[in-house]
């Protein structure tokens, strides 16, 4: 086979091969994996994690802001302890507070960020002091029958 | 009698343990020999057409068909918890992760792997390779590397058209067909995708297949008997033995790669 048609189509080749590459990466992953070079990190501690998993997304107004990075438990407070990594174009009052919430009624954990009124930002490593736990369905449930118990009760 | 078998038991241990040793040292041998393969890359680029360009048409057919498959049989699945919108997630990432690099390999081997070792087989058995001895031309330098090379460069990128083409098709069942909302398929695609964790190590695993697969073609055609019988048992053995490889290398660089992720 000639010498130029070959090269010819192996160039062909390998552009359609990184254009693909190309394609998965852009139109199919995103790039909103938040680099260490941009972003900072803050700790919030929750009594109750429910369901949430490092990866799972940080949310402010329903725009994704971060994501978790870290998830440990510590065995001083017995409380979780969760790592933030914010996207560094974000900042947010010192006072802001972070919610587990529920997308959907059975879908995916994300921790909501609430913006506070405080005019300090937060800082690389501070810690998000008001926090809100997840919704345990069981205890929902069982609060829901102990108010109806009671409403039901003679007076 | 039992003395003959445990006696052939050993031979059989001997022999195996004697090929590994064998296919190890020509693996290194390759990496060693590899100057050539770079410096005249125009013998990389030729074996790189009958290696790549030429799996083209069955990895872009067989993508596009695996993915409209996934489209059809996902949508029936998901259809019954209401959730018909993570169709998009369900076809990228069984695409990407899993079904892109290894349905692609297992192709590439049968199609590619098949004929590398065909080719050395019946250059050994027609003495080709001894005669570039006499002239003085490493046969692994000149006819082993570059083939070595462009099975590890094309292999991944055969793995990327086979997922970009397998997401196409899911894209045509599940939206132009069914009538998916487009929005919602790519939006939940591109929010749980990740770069790193899904796509790089996608070609992570293509590239290791891609070396598995061509040092296994190459191996078993230098190795061949040097016969007609010889030469079509390698055939079949390269396959084989490859495509249990790439089985095996992927649970292992699966368990190691998605192990932290609960």
């Amino acid at each position: 086979m000639n010498k130029t048609i070959l090269d010819l189509w192996v160039g062909l080749f390998v552009i359609v091969g990184i254009a693909a590459l190309l394609f998965l990466t852009l139109k199919v992953g995103s790039m909103n994996t938040v680099n260490n070079s941009d972003s900072y990190e803050v700790i919030a501690r929750f009594e109750n994690i429910g369901g949430l998993k490092t990866r799972a997304p940080v949310k402010s107004a329903g725009v994704v802001v971060g994501r978790v990075a870290e998830v440990r438990f510590d065995n001083e407070t017995y409380e979780a302890a969760v790592t933030l990594r914010l996207d560094k174009r974000y900042a947010f009052p010192k006072d802001s507070s972070a919610a587990i919430m529920t997308s959907g009624l059975l879908g995916e954990q994300y921790i909501g960020l609430e913006a506070g009124g405080d005019s300090v930002k937060l800082k690389d490593k501070d810690r998000i002091l008001i926090t809100q736990d997840a919704v345990v369905l069981e205890n929902l449930i069982g609060q829901f029958l102990y108010g109806k118990a009671q409403e039901g009760a003679p007076k | 009698m039992l003395k003959q078998a445990i006696a052939h038991l050993g031979n059989r241990t001997l022999q195996g343990v004697g090929r590994i040793g064998f296919a190890v040292r020509f693996f290194v041998a390759i990496l060693l020999h590899s100057g050539t393969a770079f410096r005249r890359f125009g013998l990389t680029i030729r074996e790189m057409y009958f290696s790549g360009v030429q799996s083209l048409i069955i990895i872009l057919v067989s993508g596009l068909f695996v993915g409209m498959v996934l489209g059809l049989q996902g949508y029936e699945t998901l259809q019954t918890y209401g959730s018909e919108e993570a169709l998009g997630i369900l076809v990228a990432m069984s695409l990407v992760r899993e079904l892109g690099p290894v349905v692609a390999a297992l192709l590439f081997a049968s199609r590619a792997g098949s004929a590398i070792t065909a080719e050395i087989g019946l250059m050994k058995a027609t003495e080709q390779l001894s005669a570039m001895e006499m002239m003085a031309v490493d046969p692994i330098a000149r006819v082993v590397a570059p083939r070595f090379w462009a099975g590890v460069i094309s292999m991944p990128l055969l793995a990327a058209l086979f997922s970009a083409m397998g997401i196409f098709g899911g894209y045509l069942v599940g939206v132009q067909l069914i009538g998916v909302d487009e929005g919602a398929f790519w939006s939940q695609m591109q929010s749980a995708v990740d770069f790193e964790q899904d796509i790089l190590n996608g070609v992570i695993k293509s590239v290791v297949f891609g070396i598995a697969i061509t040092t296994i073609a190459l191996f078993e055609g230098y190795d061949a008997p040097p016969t007609a019988e010889g030469v079509s048992g390698a055939t079949t053995r390269t396959v084989v033995t490859s495509s249990l490889a790439v089985l095996a290398l992927d649970f292992v660089l699966t368990a190691f790669m998605f192990r932290g992720l609960s």
